[in-house]
């Protein structure tokens, strides 16, 4: 088939089916993550979430995005037409186009960029404007307050995100996403556990830089109606919603690859084989997966209550045999082929255990007031994260020039983070206390 | 054309009465249609960026006449109206209105109709403070509680049906006494509910009072000093929690309080937390007094004998009782007719609520929600 495709464009062909996919399959993923959420939520509060639209809800998304793009489309009569018809582009193409460098599994990626963490970065963040415009373009407070809030927390946040990810940086020496996961393999250990405290500072920055709860300040429903969204509906405000979900997706993806060892299996090194074949042990582990929950469906779907259910259950059982099948053949196919399936396989394991966290996290604290956010980032977090780079550089100090255990020479740092941590956490709640002292005499003065 | 369009839409903006602002001040309505306004309140904020500079309630949204009803109604017709007013209370709602007017008839329920009054009274108390609990939490971002609340809020609501048929504008009362005998296992259902409720209260508590966020966000938010309280007449939980020990329940006991062993909690700084742990600790007392009066039901009849047309003396009367959110009053004048010259009533979330802007000020727009929230208002009795 090679000849049919001059010789120029041919290295463009698969990065460009890469995108056509991603951009396809994308809207459908943030669909079924909502659902997912919806019914982890269900889970958390006692009830069941979506039961109607197909088995367990399992139609419920493509219902919801039918719904959503029949909707009226409404541009508010003050509004700033161009502005406000632009807003949410911003948002999703900023978004979509950060999955260009980052690799789901080794053989999926649309760039393999040098600097593709800056890159990605860079990208996710323009999508503030997206936000920010939109804000403003509605003309109505209740959306200028949320972009204002908005800007401020993506601006704060960015910065202790950034240096959480700068101390891995520092461990893996590259910017490309691959050499990281490549240094993850050579180290022998996910940079998580070597830095934990920047691992930890990038998952609190990572939920706030995708403004989720208990930092959802923007869209803070309770208090700013639905922030900088109030006056977007239908298609439009699904753009923004896009936009969410697949910055989600994108931070986990970051998470994922820089420290939890991206596509890499667990115990990647090792590499014990099943007697007489070149299939290693652990590598069953993925289709077996794949076939309990096939089986679960199978087991599932006699039970649904109306015939055409019990089609769908039994369709989604099919597609994990499927999927169970394709995981189990790629065990026989060529290394590069058996990499990129298992290495998506466990990419995405990855990035939604990550996004689980943040639902986890959703359900379960309440929301925090602007002004504690803002302490939180640049009190807590910032100079935590600087303590962390620093503290990582020693490290890298005493394994190069002094011969150290690298693990051995993280575990000061580790413990000196540990301390400043607590130190912070401790000098908090004196500020607190003074703080509700003043309020107190405050209103005893308004008498 | 288009700007003619506009215009017609959003009315004549030269007579828009305008006010002179400072550079980086904004007017924000919040309400009548907001999520966390508790119903139809609507608060002007004038803020500067998150931080209200002034703010001011305006209420009458769902103002329906209740007070004037009264005075075209018998006595007895009167008494689903009530029901209407804290709409999540109606039990209380009308307790306090059957023992105002029997007070004006000069009668007393049987002991064994006072008795389950105060079971069902209380039960009611529970509800509203779960309903109350769920809301708030809601308000400040903890999106699960309000789930857990409502689970047990069912089961109360379970035993009104059980009771009288309805579950929220029940009408369980009559004057003079119960209209209905307890039904075969209301002892217990109402034992298995308050057995089960402790446990429940401390689950609540797991994910809300040590929590570090929640804290930030109640600790020091709407300060309320005693003496301010009482000055605006705030009571119930909200004037406990500033520090004040007064209790309609113990102060001038009705119904069969004074059978019971119960505390009222108080805290010191007034602020929105120690309304929540108030308001916690108060379902504990509530269950307390459940499970004494569930022990023993004395026998007899559940109505007193006071005829069948009420024609109360002419006079007047007032009478209150402690409701969920505070004290209830009933003042009610009589002609010597079979209906009321005139029925006042002592609302307290609208004397609460008089309290916000006092709250409000200096306050960012997420302590607003918070502030609203723990004065516990429900907008049916504000506006009656």
């Amino acid at each position: 088939m090679s000849h049919l495709i001059p010789s120029s464009i041919l290295p463009l062909v698969v990065p460009v089916l890469c995108a056509v996919v991603i951009v396809l399959v994308l809207p459908l993923l943030a669909g079924y993550i909502v659902l997912v959420e919806r019914k982890v939520m269900a889970g958390m509060q006692a009830r069941l979430g979506p039961m109607r639209v197909g088995p367990h809800g399992l139609l419920q998304p493509i219902a919801d995005a039918l719904k959503l793009v029949l909707k009226e489309d409404i541009i508010p009569a003050r509004a700033d037409k161009v502005m406000f018809w632009l807003a949410p582009l911003v948002s999703v193409t900023m978004a979509l186009l950060a999955y260009s460098a980052l690799p789901i599994g080794p053989a999926f990626q649309i760039a393999d960029l040098n600097v593709g963490l800056l890159f990605i970065v860079a990208v996710s963040s323009l999508g503030i404007y997206g936000i920010v415009l939109g804000g403003w373009a509605s003309n109505s407070h209740y959306s200028l307050l949320g972009a204002m809030r908005s800007a401020a927390q993506l601006v704060s946040y960015e910065t202790a995100g950034g240096l959480a990810l700068a101390s891995v940086l520092l461990l893996a020496g590259s910017l490309s996403m691959k050499d990281i996961v490549q240094a993850q393999l050579d180290q022998g250990i996910w940079f998580a556990f070597y830095v934990p405290f920047g691992f930890f500072i990038y998952l609190v920055a990572s939920i706030a830089e995708t403004n989720r709860a208990p930092f959802d300040l923007p869209e803070a429903d309770s208090e700013i109606v639905a922030g900088y969204m109030t006056e977007y509906s239908g298609f439009r405000w699904s753009l923004y919603f896009l936009a969410e979900y697949a910055n989600m997706i994108i931070v986990a993806g970051i998470a994922t690859t820089l420290f939890l060892g991206g596509w890499l299996r667990p115990l990647a090194r090792y590499r014990d084989h099943f007697p007489g074949t070149s299939v290693e042990l652990l590598d069953a582990v993925p289709p077996l997966l794949a076939l309990a929950v096939a089986l679960y469906c199978f087991h599932l779907a006699p039970k649904q209550p109306v015939k055409i259910q019990k089609l769908v259950m039994a369709g989604a059982g099919g597609a994990c045999a499927v999927v169970a099948l394709a995981l189990a053949g790629a065990l026989f196919a060529p290394a590069s082929v058996m990499q990129g399936v298992h290495g998506a396989f466990w990419f995405l394991l990855k990035v939604f255990t990550y996004i689980y966290a943040f639902m986890w996290f959703r359900f379960t604290f309440p929301r925090y007031r602007f002004d504690q956010l803002m302490r939180l980032g640049w009190r807590f977090l910032i100079p935590l994260a600087l303590v962390n780079v620093i503290g990582v550089g020693i490290a890298i100090v005493l394994r190069e020039q002094f011969d150290w255990n690298p693990f051995l020479s993280l575990v000061p740092t580790t413990l000196a983070t540990l301390g400043v941590a607590m130190w912070l956490v401790n000098d908090d709640a004196p500020a607190a206390a003074a703080n509700l002292e003043a309020t107190i005499a405050q209103s005893g003065d308004g008498e | 054309m288009k700007a003619e369009r506009e215009t017609a839409a959003f009315g004549n903006a030269q007579n828009v009465e305008t006010t002179v602002l400072g550079a980086d001040e904004i007017i924000l309505n919040m309400g009548p249609q907001h999520p966390s306004t508790h119903g139809v309140l609507r608060v002007k904020l004038r803020l500067d960026g998150e931080r209200v500079v002034d703010s001011e309630c305006i209420i009458g949204y769902l103002h329906r006449g209740v007070e004037k009803i009264a005075e075209h109604r018998s006595y007895q017709q009167f008494a689903p109206y009530v029901d209407r007013m804290d709409y999540v209370a109606a039990v209380s709602n009308g307790l306090g209105y059957c023992e105002a007017v029997e007070k004006l008839l000069g009668a007393e329920a049987p002991l064994r109709a006072r008795v389950v009054r105060t079971i069902l009274t209380e039960l009611q108390r529970i509800a509203s403070h779960l309903l109350w609990l769920g809301t708030h939490a809601l308000d400040i971002g903890a999106l699960t509680p309000i789930f857990y609340a409502f689970r047990e809020r069912e089961e109360i609501l379970k035993i009104f049906e059980k009771y009288c048929g309805a579950r929220l504008t029940t009408h369980a009362f009559r004057i003079g006494g119960l209209q209905y005998e307890t039904y075969d296992t209301f002892e217990r259902d109402v034992k298995r509910f308050c057995d089960d409720l402790g446990r429940k209260i401390d689950e609540y508590e797991t994910l809300l009072t040590a929590n570090r966020i929640w804290l930030g966000r109640t600790r020091g938010v709407g300060v309320l000093s005693a003496a301010d309280a009482i000055a605006l007449g705030v009571t119930g939980p909200a004037l406990r929690a500033s520090g004040v020990k007064w209790d309609v329940r113990k102060a001038m006991p009705y119904a069969a309080y004074d059978r019971y062993e119960f505390d009222i909690p108080t805290r010191d700084s007034g602020d929105t937390y120690d309304r929540y742990s108030v308001r916690i600790e108060e379902m504990r007392q509530s269950r307390r007094i459940c499970l004494q009066a569930v022990e023993d039901i004395p026998g007899g009849p559940i109505m007193a004998r006071i005829g069948k047309v009420l024609k109360p003396p002419p006079g007047e009367v007032y009478h209150s009782v402690e409701g969920p959110k505070g004290e209830l009053g009933y003042y009610i004048v009589s002609d010597g007719t079979i209906q009321p010259y005139r029925v006042r009533v002592r609302p307290p979330s609208f004397l609460n609520l008089q309290a916000f802007q006092r709250m409000a000020k200096g306050a960012m727009i997420a302590d607003v929600v918070a502030i609203i929230g723990s004065i516990d208002i429900v907008l049916g009795e504000v506006d009656r």
